[in-house]
């Protein structure tokens, strides 16, 4: 029953981590760059439904709509002005402008917000499940964070897989020269990829806060970090592998805190990163495609 | 006035200049010739005219319209496709998903199973393999989709690049037939090759061009009795 329990929070938290890891699996696929300021609109998007719903006195569910609207615009904002104009820069020069943005974020939230920690109010209404007995005990975040997580990635691999927009941006993933060859407008591509990662990483927060209510301007440092992590063990680029390295992470350190320690779970799944990395360098989903010439 | 005129194009990478100043012209329902040695820019001119270079100076008409200030993802439902060097087709979709890209710009739902049917039509094998990976297929069958999913656009012109690299003298005569075929259905054809003889037997005008100039001009059955022609890419 212990294991269980461990087991179904792990798989939230995972799917959290999950949701992050598709924003930065995309925006490596699609724009070939690593987004290290992704982790940090999840904090962005937690102040807006602190604003909202502690400041404002508005209903949590305003705040959580108002939160991905504003992320998702941000997340484009971000792209257009921070990493657009370096479109043909080296991506040293790409990536270290996102470490950039990542601490101006930080910073502007701390100037903004203060340092000091604040309790979040859940924005997750939902009873706890008691099973066998009230043996096992599933709170209401946990129920709401997997389902949503489910929803989510569902629709995401259909909008992808079925819709135009979405085979775009596997066009662009593939090959932008070609892409753009087709008639595929490479730049309004690339800006769909950052508003869609921007706003699950809203939600993200959201459910993260919910979970464990506290927000501080580096609350997104951390599970950021875990994410791309996340991304990379499934195999940074595809889709699916960002979904399932997420949940094998969450249910990878939350084992780990239950059953060996809670100082060294993240030391946990590092290594076992490492391992997954040493035995199979392109992640559990990553391919290495031999293109015929 | 001619379908597609360049004039004067100059192409550079950083400090080096690739095309020195290059013009000719292409007419509706010709199939021009574009050869040359490696490296004598050919590439570079089609990929200036459908916008992934910019151009340093000069001018690219199509119909009348200028594409140097073209957004390359623009130009195609100008009605002009590219077929591009090395095919590039989208080698983790599928047949059928990269020839639906093909029709990307295009809105009508009719049209679009019209141009599919044609592109079955004329490349059978496209269709025994619709649900196939790209990735997979032969390199000749991948030449055929990048150019069946060229044809998707319904281009008024269609610039290849090298269709014939990398293939067997089988395959090559093939593709070179399709092109013929191409060309018959109305489609205007800008053509570059290494393989000089077959170009210059299908074309009906031709250029050569050296480092970034174009040296040599003409109609393609007299260019394929120049003696500078055999010698330097007839291998006679």
């Amino acid at each position: 029953m212990e294991f269980l329990s461990y087991l179904v929070s792990g798989i939230s938290l995972g799917s959290i981590y999950a949701l992050i890891a598709l924003g930065y699996t995309m925006v490596y696929g699609i724009a070939k760059m690593l987004n290290f300021a992704h982790g940090d609109v999840i904090m962005v998007g937690a102040f807006v439904i602190f604003t909202v719903s502690t400041t404002w006195g508005l209903s949590p569910v305003v705040g959580v709509l108002i939160s991905i609207v504003f992320c998702t615009l941000f997340g484009m904002l971000i792209e257009k002005v921070a990493y657009k104009p370096l479109r043909k820069a080296s991506s040293l020069a790409v990536l270290i402008t996102a470490i950039g943005v990542s601490y101006l974020l930080q910073n502007a939230a701390q100037l903004i917000f203060g340092s000091s920690t604040k309790s979040f109010t859940s924005v997750v209404n939902i009873p706890a499940l008691r099973l066998f007995d009230g043996a096992l005990v599933i709170s209401g975040e946990t129920i709401a964070t997997i389902i949503i997580s489910i929803i989510i990635m569902i629709a995401l691999t259909l909008f992808i897989n079925k819709t135009k927009p979405g085979r775009a941006m596997l066009a662009v993933a593939e090959d932008r020269g070609a892409a753009q060859l087709m008639g595929i407008n490479v730049n309004a591509t690339i800006s769909l990829t950052f508003a869609i990662g921007s706003g699950l990483a809203a939600v993200a927060g959201a459910l993260l806060c919910s979970a464990y209510p506290a927000l501080s301007p580096t609350t997104g440092a951390m599970p950021g970090i875990k994410a791309f992590t996340a991304a990379v063990f499934g195999g940074i680029g595809s889709i699916p592998g960002a979904m399932i390295g997420g949940i094998l992470l969450g249910v990878i350190e939350n084992l780990s805190k239950g059953y060996i320690s809670t100082q060294l779970s993240d030391a946990i799944v590092f290594a076992v990163l490492i391992i997954v990395l040493l035995v199979k360098p392109t992640g559990i989903l990553g391919k290495k495609i031999n293109e015929k010439v | 006035m001619a379908m597609l005129e360049i004039k004067d194009l100059e192409v550079c990478y950083g400090v080096i200049r690739a095309i020195k100043g290059v013009s000719f012209e292409v007419n509706q329902g010709e199939v021009i010739a574009l050869i040359g040695a490696n490296g004598a820019g050919k590439t570079t001119i089609l990929h200036t005219i459908t916008g992934l270079i910019p151009a340093k100076s000069g001018s690219i008409l199509f119909e009348g319209k200028e594409l140097t200030k073209t957004p390359a993802h623009k130009i195609v439902s100008m009605g002009m496709a590219h077929v591009p060097e090395g095919r590039r087709v989208f080698a983790q979709l599928s047949v059928l998903e990269n020839l639906k890209l093909g029709a990307y710009t295009r809105k009508d739902k009719a049209e679009i199973t019209k141009s599919l049917k044609m592109v079955y039509e004329r490349f059978p094998r496209l269709e025994e393999r619709k649900n196939q990976v790209a990735g997979t297929l032969s390199g000749g069958e991948q030449q055929m989709l990048a150019m069946g999913r060229a044809l998707m656009s319904n281009p008024r012109i269609i610039l290849m690049d090298e269709p014939s690299m990398g293939l067997s003298p089988l395959l090559v005569s093939e593709i070179f037939d399709i092109i013929k075929v191409i060309s018959e259905g109305g489609t205007t054809v800008l053509l570059v090759e290494q393989n000089a003889k077959k170009a210059l037997s299908i074309a009906d005008r031709a250029y050569v061009l050296e480092t970034g100039n174009i040296t040599l001009s003409g109609k393609a059955s007299d260019l394929i009795h120049d003696d500078s022609v055999k010698k330097a890419y007839l291998g006679e």
